[in-house]
């Protein structure tokens, strides 16, 4: 991924991405994550990883973001008035964002530099046939095993959704 | 990357097509204003209430379920690209996965789990 690729992309999605902040709509806050994690499944793209893009549209960009908006509809959330931004909080989330470009910043200072020659990855990696066939094979079991669980989650849901009924 | 050039395309033309029949229908469109055409529509009813009426919590448990068989679709997906390979033995692994998903859907309707009341 050369730069051009990736401050062609970085830049949309950092705007995307203040805009789920700032934006006074819960509604629109909830479409801009969207892009956002549309965004994001491009980046994964670029690292070869093809499922984990598909995974990004199809669960974040399609199951989660209908758990956001029932979320909005359930609170029944209005479109929130400037002058209830309250300043301790505005602090807060300042002293709160500048610890985090700090601790990225020393992180990234103790990554290598791009000087090691990069390695060649065998043909097909990351993509959708070559995990499926791993997937259906190698891991049988835990992907059988995995069925259980969904089975577990769901009786887990109607019973604690469903109590009083 | 070059796979995915059509997605590109579909994703660009998807969205100009969008705009353009926006903006189509705000040109050629008449414009005649009247406080009744500048009311939503709501069935033909004078609009009552809010648009933003609160949902009753009952239509969660549905969201949380539609996640759970989102994620059972995650697993058809990579297992439909290599179906034609893993021949009869995919099908039967996948079919003890998918009944053991459609014991819990009867249990969830058993319930009345996906009944609106």
């Amino acid at each position: 991924m050369d730069h051009v690729t990736f401050f062609a992309l970085a830049l949309p999605l950092i705007v995307v991405a203040t805009m789920v902040v700032v934006h006074p709509s819960p509604v629109y806050s909830a479409l801009f994550l969207v892009m956002t994690l549309f965004l994001l499944a491009v980046y994964f793209l670029f690292l070869d990883a093809h499922m984990v893009a598909a995974l990004q549209i199809i669960v974040y960009a399609g199951a989660i973001m209908v758990l956001f908006l029932f979320v909005i509809m359930l609170l029944n959330l209005q479109t929130e008035p400037r002058e209830q931004q309250r300043r301790g909080l505005r602090r807060a989330a300042l002293i709160g964002g500048g610890i985090l470009v700090l601790e990225l910043f020393l992180l990234l200072r103790r990554l290598p530099t791009g000087d090691t020659p990069e390695q060649a990855l065998p043909a097909g990696f990351g993509t959708v046939q070559a995990l499926s066939e791993r997937l259906f094979t190698d891991f049988l079991l835990p992907f059988e095993i995995t069925s259980i669980l969904l089975l577990v989650a769901m009786v887990g849901a109607v019973v604690l959704a469903k109590r009083q009924g | 990357m070059e796979q995915y050039v059509p997605v590109l395309i579909a994703l660009i033309l998807g969205g100009l097509i969008a705009t353009a029949m926006v903006f189509a229908s705000a040109i050629l469109g008449p414009q005649k204003h009247a406080p009744v055409k500048e009311e939503p529509f709501e069935c033909g009813n004078p609009p009552s209430g809010s648009a933003w009426g609160r949902f009753s919590v009952k239509f969660y448990l549905a969201a949380i379920l539609f996640i759970i068989f989102d994620i059972e679709v995650v697993f058809l997906y990579p297992w439909a690209v290599v179906f034609r390979q893993l021949g009869l033995f995919g099908f039967i692994e996948m079919l003890v996965f998918v009944l053991i998903l459609a014991v819990g859907l009867v249990y969830i309707i058993k319930k009345g789990a996906l009944e609106p009341a």
